[in-house]
This record gives C-alpha cells, sequence and structure tokens, in this order.
C-alpha cells in the first residue's frame, strides 16, 4: 500500500464494486465515513502499518480491484472483530475481509496457507490427522477419533471448492 | 443438561489438556456431554476462500446435533464463531437452509434449524452458574491472581453471540475465576486478538500481537493467565518460549484452560486434569494450592 500515486478514474472497475456489494459483508460498504475507528481498533495494523481497514474499505468503494486483490495485505487481517463492533456506520469491516479473500480466490488467487489447510482437510476431514493421536488420547482416558476425508471432500466437491482452486494458482505478491 | 460435544480440529490433537479437563469438570456440574459422531471441521478454515463451502460444512455439524436433539456445546471459541453464525443465518433464512441442505442430501441429512450453540465457558457461567461452581468448590484458590483473555470469538460479533454478553464490557470469565475463589486481575487490552488468525499468513505481525499481551500481563504480576480457545493457548503458550527469544526477556506465564483452574478447586489433582501436557509449567502454582 506504499504506492502514493493518484489513483485515476480509468484505474477503477466499477465492476468489482458491485461484486463486492452482492456479497454479505459488502451490503453497508457505502454507508463508510471514513472515520478510522476500525483501524484504531485493528491489532494487526498497530504492529504492520501495511495493512489498513479504512483504506480497504475505500478502496473496495472506489472500485481498486487490482490494488487490492493482488496485494497481500487482503489476507493480513486477523478476523477479530473488533472493527465490526466499533464501526459507528455498521459496515461489516470482517466480514468484508471475507468477501475480499474470496473475490480473490475466485480470480485465481489463493494464500499457500489456505492451500495447505485445505489439502489437509481433504486428507482427514480435520485440520490434523487425529488417528495418530488416538494412542496418546486413550492413556488420557480420552475416546478414539476417526479420519474421515470423506466428511469433506464430498461437500468441496458439491459446492464447487474443487473447481476454485483449480484456477491457475496465483499467489498473492 | 444434556449437550453435544463439538471438538472441532484443534482441540482433540493439540489441546487434549483442555478436553481432558472439561469431561472431568463438566458431569461434577451436572452436565452431560455426549459425544457427537461424525462431526468434522466446523468450516471455519475454509471461510477466507469460501463463504458457501464453509456455510454448508457448518451446517452439517448442525444437522449431526439436530438429529440427535442436543444442543452444541464448542471448546474452541473459532468453532463457535463459526459454528453460531452459520445458526443465525439459517434460522431466519428457509431459501438458504433448502440451498444449503441440498449439498447434505447424499449423507441423509437435513438441518430444519433451531439448534442453539454454546460455547463451554458460557455454559458454565450461564448454565450452571458462578453459585452453583461456588457451592462445589473444594479446593479454594485463594490468593491466586489471574489474568482473563477472553479472545475476540468468545465475544464477537455479538449479533450472533446468544449468551448476549456486552463484548466491550465482558464479565462472565471473571465471574467464573473468582467463583473457584482467586482474583481476575485487570490488565490493559485485556479484550485484545491473540493474533492467532494470522499465524500462518504473517508469522511476525502475528506474534508482534500477542507479544503485546504477554507484556501488559507480565505487568500485573499474576500467577497465570487463562484461555477458553485452544487458539490462544496456541499463541499465549505455545508461542512464548520463542516471543521470549525475540523480545530478550523472560515471561514464564502458566497459561490455563479455565476448566483446568476449574478443576483444581474442584478438588480434582494436576493430573486428572492433563496440567502435565501444558507447555509453561504451573508447578509453582499447583504447589501452592496444594494439589
Ligand atoms: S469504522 Fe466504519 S465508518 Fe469508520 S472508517 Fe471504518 S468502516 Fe468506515
Ligand atoms: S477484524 Fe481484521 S480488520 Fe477488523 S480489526 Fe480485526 S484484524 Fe483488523
Amino acid at each position: 500500500m506504499g504506492d502514493e500515486r493518484p489513483i485515476r478514474e480509468s484505474d477503477l472497475d466499477l465492476e468489482f464494486t458491485r461484486e463486492v456489494r452482492a456479497e454479505p459483508g459488502g451490503t453497508q460498504l457505502d454507508l463508510c465515513i471514513a472515520c478510522g475507528r476500525c483501524t484504531a481498533s485493528c491489532p494487526v495494523q498497530a504492529q504492520n502499518a501495511s495493512f489498513n481497514p479504512r483504506r480497504i474499505v475505500r478502496m473496495a468503494v472506489l472500485g481498486m480491484a487490482e490494488d487490492v486483490l493482488g496485494s497481500d495485505f487482503v489476507w493480513l487481517c486477523a478476523g477479530c472483530y473488533a472493527c465490526r463492533e466499533r464501526c459507528p456506520q455498521g459496515v461489516l469491516v470482517t466480514d468484508l475481509m471475507v468477501a475480499l479473500k474470496n473475490i480473490a480466490v475466485r480470480r485465481g488467487i489463493v494464500h499457500p496457507s489456505y492451500r495447505a489447510q485445505i489439502a489437509e482437510l481433504r486428507k482427514f476431514g480435520r485440520l490434523y490427522e487425529v488417528e495418530a493421536f488416538n494412542k496418546k488420547r486413550s492413556k488420557l482416558g480420552l475416546p478414539p477419533l476417526e479420519d474421515r476425508p470423506e466428511h469433506a471432500t464430498s461437500l468441496f466437491e458439491s459446492t464447487g471448492l474443487d473447481d476454485l482452486m483449480d484456477g491457475p494458482g496465483e499467489e498473492p505478491r | 443438561m444434556r449437550l453435544g460435544l463439538f471438538l472441532g480440529c484443534s482441540v482433540p490433537v493439540r489441546a487434549q489438556n483442555y478436553e481432558v479437563s472439561v469431561r472431568r469438570v463438566a458431569p461434577r456440574l451436572g452436565i452431560e456431554l455426549e459425544d457427537l459422531e461424525g462431526a468434522a471441521c466446523c468450516g471455519y478454515p475454509v471461510q477466507s476462500v469460501s463463504r458457501e463451502t464453509a456455510l454448508v460444512m457448518a451446517t452439517r455439524n448442525l444437522a449431526l446435533a439436530s438429529r440427535r436433539g442436543l444442543d452444541l456445546c464448542v471448546l474452541c471459541s473459532a468453532c463457535g464463531g463459526s459454528l453460531m453464525e452459520a445458526a443465525a443465518e439459517l434460522e431466519g433464512d428457509e431459501d438458504l437452509r433448502a440451498r444449503t441442505n441440498r449439498h447434505l442430501e447424499p449423507e441423509g441429512l437435513s438441518y430444519p434449524g433451531g439448534v442453539k450453540v454454546v460455547h463451554i465457558a458460557e455454559v458454565l457461567a450461564h448454565r450452571v452458574g458462578a453459585a452453583r461452581i461456588r457451592d462445589a468448590v473444594e479446593r479454594p484458590l485463594e490468593g491466586l491472581r489471574i489474568a482473563v483473555h477472553y479472545g475476540c470469538h468468545y465475544l464477537r460479533p455479538r449479533e450472533t453471540h446468544p449468551a448476549g454478553e456486552d463484548p466491550e464490557a465482558p464479565g462472565s470469565i471473571d465471574e467464573l475465576v473468582e467463583a473457584t475463589g482467586a482474583r481476575s486481575v485487570d490488565y490493559p487490552g485485556r479484550l485484545a486478538c491473540c493474533g492467532g488468525g494470522i499465524l500462518g499468513i504473517h508469522e511476525e505481525t502475528a506474534l508482534a500481537i500477542t507479544r503485546v499481551k504477554l507484556d501488559a500481563v507480565a505487568g500485573a504480576g499474576v500467577d497465570a493467565m487463562v484461555v477458553v480457545c485452544p487458539f490462544c493457548s496456541v499463541m499465549l503458550e505455545g508461542n512464548q518460549k520463542r516471543i521470549e527469544k525475540a523480545a530478550g526477556r523472560e515471561y514464564k506465564l502458566p497459561v490455563l484452560y479455565y476448566p483446568q483452574l476449574l478443576g483444581l478447586a474442584l478438588g480434582f489433582g494436576a493430573k486428572e486434569l492433563g496440567l502435565q501436557l501444558n507447555r509453561i509449567k504451573a508447578k509453582e502454582l499447583i504447589a501452592r494450592v496444594g494439589a
């Protein structure tokens, strides 16, 4: 976000703004008054200046698709909901961040960390292999559990997640 | 009180101390936890990639609980957030329910709505209540100073959290701590995030967020920190030594799951509560309470 070149109208992608508005996190987008409470509440912003929720909200309103979707800062939201709780305008900032990530994925940009998690879910139906821990679990008196990959894979197939992930596989800058 | 126990991905593998302590203390307080056969991931990890797929994954778990006629009790606050949000979204929207249920048909499942999702700390605070806990205490933890870390998804977003606690001024876990005889000690930024959500995305930023918390708690002079989420524990306890190295200071701050602290007050032994599995050893604390 360090690029300070002025934004030209010709750079804007209004189709992108429409796409964001149609997402559950985008319905309140246009109500933002740029007060900055989201940014002031954000634990990520406090430690990493490249992430600025107010700016991301404004960039989404303006249709700065490339700047938003191509940057790694879209993935930096910790999902803490402090911004959404404090926004005086009811902008669903946290949900907007999720929407932006979902849109990035639809355009073929998936953060490798999520690719890795989804690969684990495909193998075990959970984020971790649980059967390997059954011996330790039984020593503690905990019941055994089963790895059931189909609980994830069947839903990945029917909801179209598989097709989404099969895209060109770009990674964020 | 019967509840379906939703373990999720992290608890049964990475937080067995949490799981074992919950299974010990629950029956003492009249909570009957039933394992939910066939439960899988809550959907939270997939939300960033596809909200739709995440919703279907959450709904599948709600459908399993509904089939057994049970409300769902979660131990992980992120699982709670994901399942509570799904339940709230589906409750008011028949179309969405129908569309979501189509994906569950092949397995013979369908979610009609109506399942309540509750966090174990909410169950203890609101359904059991501090008064009943106080009556059950056999070994009051008097003199212990505890820093409570609520964690984001236990409190927010307020709209989908049925307990209706004010996320800007919560009190449930403080009350639970004080019901054991220990004191809940205030510290700056106690409602702030642990950083866990982006550990896999940007480790340096994530650990810097955790460090802010550890620094604040260290200044408050406490015997331990209390958490109610495996992810918060990974950050505050699991990564504590790494943060110490980077920060050039020592915290040596034990981090207990609330049911572990409660279990000590109820008279259980440290091993029965899985305290040997905690990464930062709580030896002094355990010796002080005589467990
Ligand atoms: S808090 Fe809300 S209104 Fe204020 S800048 Fe952020 S999104 Fe806009
Ligand atoms: S939800 Fe994301 S953007 Fe909002 S305050 Fe938390 S980390 Fe920042």
